[in-house]
């Protein structure tokens, strides 16, 4: 096979099984490093190896044979620790167990890797970091450039991560049943901030970004097919598929941002829409309603809506007020006061609205709403004030631009 | 693996001694000292005086320099502490949310060095 053809056949297979392979790795050498610097050895090998002599029957099951023969290697290498010769005389029995047999289908151990890497001991960024890297197969460089920060800050967190691991004895574990909701919780938490990062990058800005949002989506598709007929699972692949129906009509040509009752309907992506409206009910007639399941039941009914004046805001409001009492946040709390005043209470949403000011008062929207409701009261002072706080702390050009034009209105 | 189970609290925080509510905590005590015997994980544990107590002691130049109170002046204070033998972080957090103080103050939990050749 020529190189060139090759190159991209390894990445491609990179991007289908490393996951896979490194959470084998991860299990049989309980090393994040020397897992991942094995791996690597291995695809090296790969490119010079299968240019010679073809594409092996298994390439899942060459790489991780020749990954556990170069972390052989590299303990023989460093010779450290005593301790390390029972390691490797056990990875040479797995090697030769390997070599004896027809390869065996590689276990998949990715639900134990996404579980440690957003495992509560570590920070909140430092799990995505870390999820993005060792699941997704995403470069240092890559999710450094992702969240604007700095290449060496993100290698530096990464490594003080993975050490972190092996020195308190994080353990490489699915948590028992008891365990189960709040450890899903934090799993499906880093997922949706990850959607939620590639959702808020603007037209103009590095494709990586927006593309966090198909990160997203892909990281719940796997969680769904490795933990079937979880419905809060399922309720946030159904949010982030229901939310990304919409991407092509968020900005306009000029790359303003366009907001949900003006974007232009027939541009949603009505395949993604009835994909993401099967998965919610299935989700939903497991009968175990969590915040994830709400939420995308507020998104369907949003993109359910023939024109913005047919939205049910009542049902939407009953939804809000439900997700306040399973997951309450000043957040929702916000997005509550809005349906109030949707429903024409606007008396209860200032109020609603007032209450959050402390809390929110870094947070865009809560400016952008009370502008707007200050708006609709004819409260003009009180209005202009709250859209130039919300276009200072918006990060995002297309955002701006549209605060800026509904400013500009008042 | 061992675990250090540092106990930190605010002055004044929590229960006071002589409340209805202390014996309640000091009960609580008790209850995790049972626990981690029961679970086998208990490798000792301490209360420690008031930090009014505590003496610095650091060698510079040669010079043996003493200083009253503890080394870091931070509003919470070191109160105590377990050393406790655990699976892994998993069990010795679990370990952790039986000391009563976690209410109101934090523990810390530490990972013991393993010094390779020792024991």
């Amino acid at each position: 096979m020529p190189a060139p053809d090759l190159e991209r056949r390894i990445s491609q297979i990179m991007r289908e099984d490393r996951g896979r392979l490194l959470a084998a790795l991860i299990r049989s050498l309980g090393d994040f490093d020397l897992a991942e610097d094995a791996l690597q050895d291995a695809t090296e090998r790969a490119l010079i190896h299968w240019t010679r002599s073809g594409l092996p029957t298994r390439p899942d099951a060459w790489l991780l044979q020749v990954a556990r023969r170069a972390a052989i290697d590299r303990i023989r290498k460093a010779k450290r620790f005593k301790g390390l010769a029972n390691d490797i005389t056990r990875l040479m029995e797995e090697d030769e167990d390997a070599r004896s047999q027809a390869p065996p289908e590689i276990p998949d151990d990715r639900l134990r890797l996404i579980f440690t890497c957003c495992h509560p001991a570590l920070e909140q960024k430092t799990r995505i970091a870390l999820t993005l890297r060792t699941i997704g197969g995403l470069t240092t460089k890559e999710i450094a450039r992702a969240f604007l920060d700095n290449d060496a800050a993100m290698g530096q967190r990464l490594s003080r991560a993975k050490a972190k691991i092996s020195a308190a004895r994080i353990p490489y574990r699915v948590p028992d049943r008891a365990d189960w909701d709040g450890r899903l919780n934090s799993v499906l938490t880093v997922i949706y901030l990850i959607f939620n990062e590639g959702w808020t990058a603007g037209p103009g800005e590095a494709p990586i970004r927006s593309g966090l949002c198909n990160e997203g989506i892909w990281l719940a598709r796997m969680l769904c097919d490795l933990a079937p007929n979880d419905p809060e699972i399922e309720g946030l692949l159904a949010l982030m598929v229901l939310s990304h129906a919409r991407a092509r009509a968020r900005f306009d040509e000029s790359g303003a941002l366009v907001p949900l009752d003006t974007q232009d309907r027939t541009l949603w992506d009505t395949a993604l829409i009835d994909e993401g409206l099967a998965i919610l009910d299935r989700a939903v007639s497991r009968r175990l309603p969590g915040p994830f399941q709400v939420q995308a039941a507020i998104g369907a009914l949003h993109i359910q809506a023939e024109t913005p004046e047919d939205t049910d805001w009542m049902q939407i409001l009953a939804l809000y007020n439900r997700l306040l009492a399973l997951a309450p946040s000043p957040v929702v709390r916000l997005n509550r006061a809005v349906a109030l005043a949707e429903i024409g209470a606007l008396t209860e949403a200032r109020s609603a609205l007032n209450a959050l000011g402390a809390d929110l008062a870094d947070y865009q929207p809560f400016h952008a709403a009370l502008a707007e409701l200050a708006r609709r009261d004819g409260d003009r002072l009180v209005a202009r004030n709250a859209y130039e706080t919300a276009i200072r702390l918006s990060v995002n050009e297309g955002e701006k631009n549209w605060l800026r034009a509904q400013r500009d209105r008042v | 693996m061992q675990y250090l189970a540092l106990i930190y609290a605010e002055d004044g925080a929590g229960p006071q001694y002589g409340t209805p509510e202390f014996e309640g905590y000091m009960a609580g005590f008790f209850a995790a000292n049972k626990a981690y015997e029961e679970a086998g994980v208990m490798r000792g544990g301490n209360a420690l005086q008031a930090t009014s107590t505590a003496t610095s002691v650091r060698i510079r130049d040669g010079k043996t320099e003493t200083m009253d109170g503890p080394f870091a002046e931070t509003k919470e204070r070191l109160g105590g502490y377990y050393l406790l033998d655990c699976k892994d972080l998993d069990e010795a957090i679990k370990m952790a949310e039986l000391i009563p103080t976690a209410h109101h103050g934090t523990i810390e939990l530490r990972p013991i060095m393993e010094i390779p050749g020792d024991g």
